[in-house]
């Protein structure tokens, strides 16, 4: 009797909802650059514009990828959104401004010194964004780990608040342009009409390697396989004899160093910095970890590229004023249709 | 859980976090005391003065802070972006009552039940306390669609979807100037639209801007009822469905609370009261521009409820009128001569959101249960601090 009653397949409506939450949001990612180049090819007969935006897009988002990470490694592991993320990336693109005019790196510079000039830049910002991330947890999140979420959330914000202060005492309220050392509008290379900038290359030839040392670093070593447990179970990790403090401190150190190198490499492609770069950077790349499925690397760095191309689709064509309401659109939505995100597996949170 | 059965009898010998508690009997007598006395303070201060003018915004802020205090407090429903519905409340007194339409009614302007110098300008001009009624309206809405995308989400979650609407709304009144209608702009963007009416209420004349009484009660009046709906809500059926809600989600469904209902009636009625508060800072500041609608706002209002402490009615009122008077009146008035009296040339007010940030940090540090926590809020934290070791993680299996 019950086993008859029951229907034969699932009901249509459930069918419908696996398919909008499976397909949605890959729909609606589509649908912005697809709309785009319909209307290029009908205007201009190519897509050579659609192109610029994306190749600028996937460098763009390469600094996003960057700071995603960030996040994504700290949610990963103590499952808090680190609000204060953002702005120790803007840190970073401060402190590399301040390293190279000290080091008297200038636009005539030699291309030798450049390049030493800017290893020893990426170094020290990276190092300086580390340790003020590792420092902050050390602060702000470590003495509340027991406390409920909404606590360590509130001690974020407030020290993004401080953060944005630090900033706007140091280079004032208004955007502070730097000196344009790697002559970042210059054009390297054109393919298929598609123009492949100085700022570009430099994005992508440092993201990559970072990225593969990261990687490496989280899948091979030992410190990186008590991250991954601790992420795993905190509680099971600390009785194998992780040090779960000590593994924590390290994840937002990483996180930091990574959102320090993201800074110089924005300074570097931008040319203008200020304060409030790091609350909107940061959102963004708070959307591009969301989007790949939080406390997934790979989910990450996808998100950080599909989100600057959005972005730079935005900027180009609707207007910059309204970038950031466009990327936090994509926000909602992909909370609407897909929480998980993209490569992420589902979570307590994001059911 | 025997410390709560001794406490309802003998609150003497409590232990736990010591900190005061109030009495059922003494809540129902405070209530006409404390509303007398506020009543009859503009008394006793120039009524035309700055601290006039701060008591005026504390109030307002306190409205606002008991409307997030619903969403946050009592439904545990983390919103970051509460400063959409200041935006959509104030805009609804900047549209409805100003000139800011000046070409409706082929420029004679569209006017309903107003009196004097409203009455025959251009624009559109509503009694005051229609616009109340209609900013309530477009806010609760506005709730139910921000709070529509995250019924599947919890926790931080729903902190970034709420703080990404008000972002958008924000983004939307800093550009509304170039969405144009037939011509029209949909907002002022930075430049601001003003002069917005006074409050006009009916048989006494237009409020003016040099006495400042008038709005005085009239915002203390929308305390009181803000107040007596906030304690009617919290001990109906309704609040108690939010209680269970926050608690735990999963038994309260398995217990008949329906809650996709329950969360978006939370969104309404804490959206209404921001869009009410709104409306009236719109009329009483006189202007309504984009800059007041950034995300500092909902920190602030956010701030007030957890300094009070989260759920509890007279800790948020607390919490919103200290924090108001510290962020209007004692970072700009007191310390700011600070330093030039000990001889430094330094603008305190550049380091507003240092301050700010400091206090977050270290009230979370230091009290994380805010001033006067609601008890049950209370004793989930102290029982977490007792077993801290054990506890140290379960938090998020």
């Amino acid at each position: 009797m019950e086993a008859t009653s029951l229907p034969a397949g699932t009901p249509t409506s459930q069918r419908v909802r696996k398919l909008v939450s499976d397909y949605g949001l890959i729909l609606v990612l589509i649908a912005l650059p697809a709309y785009y180049a319909i209307s290029d090819l009908s205007s201009d007969g190519s897509l050579t514009r659609l192109g610029e935006n994306l190749a600028a897009g996937i460098s763009n988002g390469a600094i996003w990828a960057l700071v995603a990470i960030g996040y994504t490694l700290v949610y990963g592991i103590v499952e808090l959104i680190n609000f204060a993320h953002g702005e120790v990336f803007m840190i970073g693109s401060f402190v590399s401004f301040a390293f190279f005019g000290t080091i008297g790196l200038t636009q005539g510079a030699s291309a030798t010194t450049l390049l030493f000039g800017l290893l020893l830049t990426l170094v020290v910002a990276m190092i300086a964004s580390g340790t003020l991330n590792a420092l902050i947890e050390r602060v702000a999140y470590r003495p509340l780990r027991s406390a409920p979420k909404l606590a360590p959330l509130i001690t974020a914000v407030g020290i993004s608040f401080i953060l944005q202060n630090v900033g706007l005492l140091w280079l004032g309220g208004s955007q502070h342009g730097i000196p344009d050392l790697i002559n970042t509008q210059h054009t390297l290379v054109t393919v298929f009409g598609v123009t492949i900038e100085n700022g570009d290359l430099l994005a992508v030839a440092v993201t990559v390697p970072l990225l593969m040392v990261m990687t490496t670093f989280i899948s091979r070593s030992r410190l990186g396989k008590a991250m991954r447990a601790t992420a795993q179970d905190p509680e099971a990790a600390r009785l194998m004899g992780i040090n779960v403090d000590t593994t924590i401190s390290l994840t937002f150190l990483l996180g930091g160093m990574l959102a320090g190198a993201a800074g110089l490499i924005y300074a570097l492609y931008q040319t203008t910095i200020w304060y409030f770069q790091g609350f909107t950077g940061g959102l963004i790349a708070f959307t591009a970890a969301v989007m790949g499925g939080i406390g997934n690397l790979r989910g990450a760095v996808l998100g950080g590229l599909i989100i600057g191309c959005i972005q730079q689709m935005s900027d180009n064509r609707i207007g910059t004023q309204w970038t950031p309401a466009v990327v936090f659109a994509y926000l909602v939505l992909i909370m609407v249709f897909k929480p998980s995100g993209l490569l992420g597996e589902q979570t307590r949170d994001a059911g | 859980m025997s410390v709560a059965a001794s406490q309802s009898e003998k609150p003497a010998t409590r232990r736990g976090v010591p900190s005061p508690t109030l009495p059922p009997w003494f809540e129902k007598l405070l209530v006409p005391v404390i509303l007398v006395v506020a009543a009859l303070l503009p008394f006793a201060v120039d009524s035309g003065g700055v601290f006039m003018q701060n008591c005026i915004q504390a109030l307002a802020y306190t409205v606002m802070a008991l409307g997030l205090n619903i969403v946050v407090g009592f439904a545990g429903l983390l919103d970051l972006g509460y400063v959409a519905f200041f935006a959509i409340g104030a805009y609804t007194a900047g549209w409805f009552g100003s000139g800011f339409f000046s070409r409706v009614g082929n420029g004679e302007g569209i006017h309903i039940l107003t009196s004097g110098f409203a009455a025959k300008a251009p624009g559109i001009h509503v009694n005051f306390l229609l616009i109340l009624v209609i900013a309530v309206i477009l806010t609760a809405i506005a709730g139910v669609i921000i709070g529509l995308p995250t019924l599947r989400l919890r926790g931080d979650y729903i902190a970034i979807v709420t703080l990404a609407f008000g972002e958008i709304i924000g983004r939307i009144a800093v550009n509304g100037d170039a969405i144009k209608f037939d011509g029209q702009q949909l907002t002022a963007g930075k430049q601001g639209i003003s002069p917005v009416d006074k409050i006009d209420l009916p048989g006494i004349e237009p409020f003016g801007l040099l006495e400042l009484r008038p709005w005085y009660w009239f915002v203390l009046a929308l305390v009181a009822l803000v107040l007596f709906v906030n304690f009617r809500l919290r001990d109906s059926r309704l609040g108690r469905a939010w209680i269970a809600l926050r608690e735990d989600e999963i038994a309260a469904v398995a217990m008949g609370v329906p809650s996709v209902k329950t969360k978006l009636l939370a969104y309404a009625t804490g959206a209404a009261f921001g869009g009410m508060s709104g409306a009236f800072l719109g009329s009483f500041l006189n202007t309504v521009n984009a800059d007041q609608f950034q995300f500092y706002f909902s920190i602030l209002i956010l701030g007030m409820i957890i300094l009070g402490g989260l759920g509890s009615i007279w800790g948020v009122v607390i919490g919103a009128i200290t924090l108001s008077f510290i962020n209007n009146y004692f970072i700009p008035e007191v310390i700011n001569d600070v330093p030039s009296k000990l001889g430094f040339e330094f603008d305190m007010t550049q380091i507003t959101f240092a301050i700010y940030g400091f206090l977050l940090v270290m009230m979370m540090i230091l009290r994380p249960q805010g001033l006067l926590p609601e008890r049950r809020h209370k004793m989930e934290l102290a029982e977490q601090a007792d077993t801290s070791d054990e506890t140290l993680y379960t938090a998020r299996a």
